[in-house]
């Protein structure tokens, strides 16, 4: 045990961050901040990466947090900098994401009186927060740090708000690591029920059309081999979330791919038609269900969430399990593992699948405008960086189509703001993804709309020396809005054409970074060639064609069998 | 129908927010709440009524589990719990009405705890239903202004 060590709050925080393990952080410095900022001047492991905006601070340690499975931690001044952290945690806690970040306050007898850049964030982020503190002493300091790092990484993921008065900083205490955690309101479920899994394992061996519905609690707790062995035991297909990609690999032929709204042909039907659906980390969202009413409809349903609040909340589960992915999977094999069961019981059902995946595979045509197909050039990325780059985006059709034309293979593959859909999550997500990952290829896939929204962050990537390649769809368009106003609103484009904008070349290269410019099919490879090989941060223009839609499409709130694209409406492709 | 979620939780500033916070953001409504130190100083009970037909209340109460401040959850059940409200109300009572006020008064064991020429302030205690009651007989004499605690409860016996 280290003995108490006389110190200030300021240095007790740097202690604290360190003995949790925090090795970066991201942040901005400002008033309130300075003395934080001046022990962090002589701290000896944590590292602090300066970025240009408070929101690329959150995303960076959220991509950062994704990527490595580890707390990321971003920090900002009072009043206008912890708010301008406030979508980045809202980013992190609708895709429970394990987020640490620390807002520093004005002194506490000035709460209160509209003092120079106070703004109540604890207030702020009440809705979009795990559990937040306002520090009330400086003695408080290591266990709050100790409990918000628990908080943040177990259970269900999720941000925690440390907000920080500077008097606190300034004040005295007899620092101790904290170890243990007194928290009795805490107690997260993370083993399923036996009985409970028992009987999903019987339902599991009994069904003749079942589907595995996985979502991103799958790659939250580290469960990506006790489900492949789950799936290879019984040949259950495969269907992932947006979160979810990476949980199963594609490249598996039990794999069907994306579902929802823009999955595929193959994964939908087998949602619609599957007599069991075992959904492990998913959380029957929206963008998955479509039509609740009608989804699933001929299927018994077992649902595991470490999240009781989830069971039950949008879809009854016939049988609900509370835990996570890793131990209910783990538990369903050893069930499993001990029946009989004939191969020839979803026989049928598998040929169906694999037909339907010959029938309807991902398509698309070369765009009549001369352009470049958006598809191709992630097809392009996904070849030349073999199905191995963490690849990260922004939101938008971009998005979709980086869900659909990359072939992710592992956990913590694909990074994108899936719940909250944040625009400019891509670029400073993939600062922290390639800082956590140094020995990975980092490939940011933006729209010239979200890209724009963070851009300044090309800085941090250079004064930092991170080598992430920014390849921005550039099709002049606020591309999924458009699409929406294209399919159901008479094509009227309104405020959705954004033709004016920087070159993005020079831009790059104003920055300091390296900017390419792609307008044709053979220009792709080449680039590409060079902006992965050129070590340093990269940013490709491609210009893509705006009449591009993402197909196949299910209409929000519709039902499965209307999806654009699909067995029952082919025709209406844009 | 109603249930009546007796929330135990730690006595700590903002806690009672997070819990009130927690209803806005699902979009819950309140029926009423109480809120108080508990036999443990360093805990609070809330008591919390809600109409289970317009919100599930086992959704409500799986998101209040999730509250880091929140130890314990118990819904009420009507035949196994005890509840009170307690109830100010000023009522007008000039010239005959008087005597119909002070009647309604001693039916309910209702105080009178402040009286004018014009009119009584009563105060009662009782379930739910007493207090709605009384006050459906008082409407008629002209109720001036009420304020009410909102219900309180406990379960019976060892609990």
């Amino acid at each position: 045990m280290t003995p108490d060590k006389k110190m200030k709050g300021s240095q007790a925080l740097v202690a604290a961050l360190e003995h949790e393990g925090c090795e970066v952080m991201f942040g901005y410095p400002g008033g309130v901040a300075i003395p934080f900022y001046d022990a962090l001047y002589d701290a000896k492991k944590l590292r602090h990466v300066l970025v240009r905006h408070e929101q690329g601070a959150a995303h960076a340690a959220d991509g950062y947090a994704r990527a490595t499975g580890k707390v990321g931690v971003c920090t900002a001044t009072s009043g206008p900098g912890a708010a301008n952290l406030v979508t980045g945690i809202a980013t992190a806690y609708l895709d429970s994401s394990p987020l640490v970040a620390i807002t520093w306050q004005v002194r506490s007898d000035l709460i209160g009186t509209d003092a120079f850049q106070e703004a109540d964030i604890t207030g702020m982020t009440l809705p979009i927060v795990k559990h937040s503190y306002l520090v009330k002493s400086s003695a408080d300091l290591p266990r709050i740090v100790h409990e918000a790092f628990h908080i943040a990484s177990t259970g269900r993921p999720g941000p925690v708000v440390i907000d920080i008065p500077v008097d606190i900083a300034l004040g005295e205490l007899a620092y101790r690591d904290a170890d243990s955690i007194d928290l009795p309101g805490y107690r997260p479920t993370v083993k399923g029920h036996v009985k409970q899994i028992r009987a999903a394992a019987k339902a599991i061996n009994e069904a003749q059309r079942p589907v595995l519905y996985l979502g991103g609690g799958v790659i939250a707790a580290d469960a990506a081999p006790e489900v492949l062995r789950l799936a290879e035991l019984r040949r259950l297909p495969v269907a992932t979330t947006l979160m979810g990609l990476g949980a199963f690999p594609e490249t598996h032929e039990l794999s069907m791919g994306m579902l929802g709204m823009h999955g595929t042909v193959t994964a939908n039907y087998a949602v619609h038609e599957c007599d069991l659906l075992i959904n492990l980390g998913a959380r029957f969202d929206d963008r998955v269900t479509g039509k609740l009413k009608a989804f699933a409809p001929h299927a018994r349903i077992i649902h595991a969430d470490v999240d009781p609040a989830e069971i039950g909340k949008n879809v009854e589960a016939l049988i609900p399990i509370v835990g996570d992915a890793k131990h209910v999977a783990t538990g369903l094999v050893g069930e499993l593992e001990g029946m009989e069961w004939p191969a020839e019981r979803t026989a049928e059902w598998l040929a169906r699948i694999a037909a339907r995946k010959d029938e309807f595979p991902l398509h698309y045509e070369d765009p009549k405008d001369g352009k470049l197909a958006p598809q191709l050039v992630i097809q392009e990325i996904d070849r030349l960086t073999a199905h191995d780059a963490i690849i990260c985006t922004d939101v938008g059709q971009h998005q979709m189509w980086a869900t659909q034309y990359y072939t992710y293979r592992y956990p913590r593959q694909f990074i994108s703001s899936g719940g909250l859909g944040t625009m400019g999550f891509g670029l400073p997500a993939s600062i922290g993804a390639k800082i956590g990952n140094p020995d990975k290829t980092v490939v940011d896939i933006s729209g010239d709309g979200g890209f724009q929204m963070t851009m300044q962050e090309l800085a941090t990537a250079v004064s930092y020396d991170v080598p992430v390649v920014v390849c921005i769809l550039n099709n002049g368009y606020l591309g999924m809005v458009r699409q929406w106003q294209d399919l159901f609103w008479n094509k009227r484009y309104s405020f959705t054409c954004i033709e004016v904008q920087p070159d993005f070349k020079m831009l790059a290269e104003a920055f300091g970074a390296v900017g390419l410019l792609v307008t044709e099919k053979d220009e792709i490879e080449p680039a590409l060639r060079e902006a992965l090989g050129c070590g340093r941060p990269a940013v490709i223009d491609f210009r893509t064609s705006a009449a591009e839609n993402v197909f196949p499409m299910v209409p929000a709130g519709q039902e499965i069998t209307e999806m654009i694209g699909g067995p029952g409406n082919k025709g209406r492709k844009s | 129908m109603k249930h009546t979620l007796s929330i135990l939780v730690e006595n700590k500033p903002g806690v009672l927010t997070r819990v009130a916070g927690l209803f806005a953001r699902r979009a819950f409504n309140i029926e009423s709440l109480a809120v108080g130190l508990s036999e443990d100083p360093r805990l609070s009970r809330i008591t919390i009524v809600i109409d289970g037909d317009e919100h599930p209340v086992d959704q409500v109460t799986k998101q209040l589990h999730k509250l880091i401040n929140v130890l314990k959850i118990r819904d009420l059940q009507p035949d196994n719990s005890v509840s009170a409200e307690l109830l100010l109300v000023r009522v007008a009572a000039d010239g005959d009405k008087r005597t119909d006020a002070l009647q309604i008064a001693e039916i309910f064991k209702a105080k009178i705890v402040d009286v004018d020429r014009r009119a009584l302030t009563l105060r009662v205690v009782g379930t739910n239903d007493k207090v709605e009651a009384m006050l459906e007989l008082l409407q008629p004499l002209g109720i001036l202004e009420v304020v009410r605690t909102g219900t309180i409860a406990m379960g019976r016996g060892k609990g």
